[in-house]
């Protein structure tokens, strides 16, 4: 006797009954589509957040005021958090002798301004900035000049604007340079748009403006807000941050680095943030799913017990012809995996079609996990084995007799 | 070739026993052609289960071939049930969705005839009952008749040493019935053993051997016609 033939007599019985055969997988196929859905979402959103972390630059390394502990609060807020980071931190970060590992330095404060422009205005994210910002954070000018050292030296009201305030302040305006705008009663001449990458929040609808015009004219501060540090290559970024970290301890007349008043993230260290955040909300959302793959099962061990009643008969039919026990719970154990196996890799096919409209919707990259999808067949035939056992084993026990007797 | 021994089957419903054979003893050698009869309630499906080893009598033995079924477990049990004895039921017993050769072949699928065999093997015994133009017939395309050679077609196809029908005319027509019994007559005439159980005199008359069976007891054992067409006759 062997299981194709098995397989054979299942295919057969479950066409007899297709709406009833869709009906219990349907348990399965929406709990594995939503598996599959769910977690190449995860998989899909946790790639572009890399990929847009990664654009920012590998060698890229941020010194934020506060203490070490509070490293993850650098993700929230990327304005004001401490006071205990200047200029001339930045400056001689840049010119000191003994730091060897650094390229390039900037500086930046940013904070919230009430914009004009004619008519129309606006609240919008101001950043004062040194020359080496845009290079560093990968901005590019679209048109116009960049924010220059003599700009900030001679704290210039110039301006950079991105290209979404261009659109919602300045709408119909062709070519902004040279207009002037006004920010909390003084007038900034614009000298350049950049174009919007969106890149993890940072640039969104931000305006640029030299640093020391942005401290002592338009805020009215002494500190920066954060420094950005171009390490001379990839490869050393521990040695880079370590040397940043004592030289600014020194600086600061602190002992440890348990008493830093600032914090050295890099970007690797914000993408292992971010990922571990996402990979608990797929986690999570996917144990959510899961849950109603457990739920597919019991409809499926439901229907099962039904047929194994309804068949009765024709179980103590095979009985009497000879059928032994094993081969009457393989064949009903083969009903629910194929009942399962179809459900599953209907979900899979549901799921990919799901994921697919949504990445695009959401303009994620598209990824296809196919470890995912060989878990969900596998999952779904586990299902349909250990659901299916049950009855399987109920039919295995009716005697012929009464099998045969039941009518 | 079959000996039942004293032997007793005993229903236990909660507290209530019900003896439903009380030291039954007989003999049936190769090649009769035998019917039980009584009234219902007499023990005689009981003692057609446990003939066709789809039950274990409560004491007492039943030796099928020089072997006791007593000492069988379930998986002994259906491999005698697939090649030792063929069954014929009143209610045919076909599966619904299977074509004639497909129920014809079921017996063999059990056990483990090469799969290319079957085909030929079942429709040379469906044409042996005359249904060579209902091969891919399902049951309910058949007449009673027709589905009761289908049936016999099926207890055939194993070889089995004994053919057990019960109440295999129950459910036909006179013309029908008659048409059943020549088979068996046939298949008696070729060497089968084949065993009747029925509570029809009419079937009976028809074997060569009546045991006759009342409140779990044989109270007779006769060879030759049965008596009262024996009557009828004279």
């Amino acid at each position: 006797m062997q299981l194709i033939e098995l397989f054979e007599e299942s295919v057969s019985v479950l066409r007899t009954n297709k709406l009833r055969t869709a009906l219990s997988a349907l348990g399965i196929i929406i709990g594995i589509a939503s598996v599959i859905t769910l977690m190449t979402l995860g998989a899909a959103s946790q790639k572009s957040v890399t990929e847009r972390i990664q654009s920012l630059g590998a060698n890229l390394l941020t010194v934020s005021p506060g203490s070490q502990q509070d490293r993850g609060d650098f993700l929230r807020s990327s304005g004001s958090g401490g006071t205990t980071l200047t200029y001339d931190d930045a400056e001689a970060l840049a010119t000191s002798q003994r730091i060897t590992t650094v390229d390039k330095v900037a500086g930046v404060y940013s904070g919230n301004a009430q914009v004009s422009y004619g008519s129309e205005n606006d609240n919008i994210q101001i950043a004062g900035i040194t020359e080496n910002y845009f290079e560093l954070r990968n901005i590019e000018l679209l048109t116009g000049q960049p924010i220059t050292e003599q700009d900030n030296l001679l704290m210039r009201k110039v301006i950079i604007i991105g290209e979404s305030m261009l659109e919602d302040l300045m709408e119909g305006v062709v070519n902004p340079v040279g207009e002037t705008i006004r920010i909390n009663g003084d007038t900034y001449t614009i000298i350049g748009v950049i174009e919007e990458t969106e890149s993890f929040g940072f640039q969104g609808n931000t305006a640029y403006i030299p640093l020391f015009t942005a401290q002592h004219i338009l805020f009215g501060v002494d500190y920066v807000s954060q420094i950005y540090v171009g390490a001379k290559s990839e490869d050393i970024m521990e040695e880079a941050e370590n040397q940043i970290g004592w030289f600014l301890l020194e600086r600061h007349g602190l002992d440890t680095p348990d008493d830093a008043d600032f914090s050295i993230s890099s970007q690797e260290d914000i993408l292992e943030t971010v990922n571990e955040v996402t990979q608990t909300f797929t986690t999570l959302l996917t144990g959510i799913a899961a849950i109603s793959l457990v739920v597919g099962g019991i409809g499926i061990m439901n229907i099962m017990l039904v047929t194994v009643t309804e068949r009765t008969r024709e179980i103590g039919i095979r009985k009497a012809l000879g059928a032994k026990r094993r081969i009457i719970v393989v064949q009903f154990l083969i009903e629910s995996v194929i009942l399962t196996f179809t459900g599953g890799f209907a979900g899979v096919l549901l799921g990919l079609g799901i994921s697919a409209i949504l990445t695009k919707v959401m303009s994620l990259p598209s990824v296809v996990s196919f470890s995912s999808i060989l878990i969900s067949v596998v999952v779904s035939c586990v299902i349909g084995i250990v659901f299916g056992i049950y009855p399987a084993q109920k039919a295995s026990r009716l005697q012929p007799i009464e099998a045969l007797r039941y009518e | 070739m079959i000996e039942v021994k004293d032997v007793t089957k005993i229903y236990k419903n909660g507290v209530v026993e019900t003896r439903a054979l009380n030291g039954v003893s007989f003999k049936v050698e190769k090649g009769e052609f035998v019917s039980i009869i009584g009234p219902s309630g007499s023990g005689k499906s009981t003692l057609m289960h446990i003939l066709g080893a789809l039950d274990v009598p409560t004491s007492g033995e039943y030796v099928l071939n020089n072997t006791s079924v007593k000492k069988m477990d379930e998986d002994k049990l259906a491999e005698i049930r697939n090649k030792e004895i063929g069954f014929v039921f009143q209610a045919y017993n076909l599966l619904a969705r299977n074509s004639s050769i497909k129920n014809v072949s079921l017996p063999m699928m059990y056990g483990d005839v090469p799969k290319k065999e079957r085909y030929e093997r079942a429709k040379k015994a469906l044409f042996g009952v005359d249904l060579e133009d209902k091969l891919q017939n399902t049951p309910n395309q058949l007449s009673g008749g027709q589905k009761q050679r289908v049936a016999i077609a099926r207890a055939l196809i194993m070889n089995p040493s004994i053919i057990l029908a019960d109440e295999p005319t129950g459910n036909l027509p006179t013309n029908q019935s008659s048409e059943i019994m020549d088979i068996f007559d046939e298949l008696n005439k070729k060497g089968h053993t084949i065993i009747v159980i029925t509570h029809e005199d009419e079937i009976a008359a028809r074997t060569k051997r009546v045991i006759t069976l009342v409140d779990g007891k044989i109270i007779s054992d006769k060879k030759g016609k049965h008596e009262r067409i024996e009557h009828a006759i004279d």
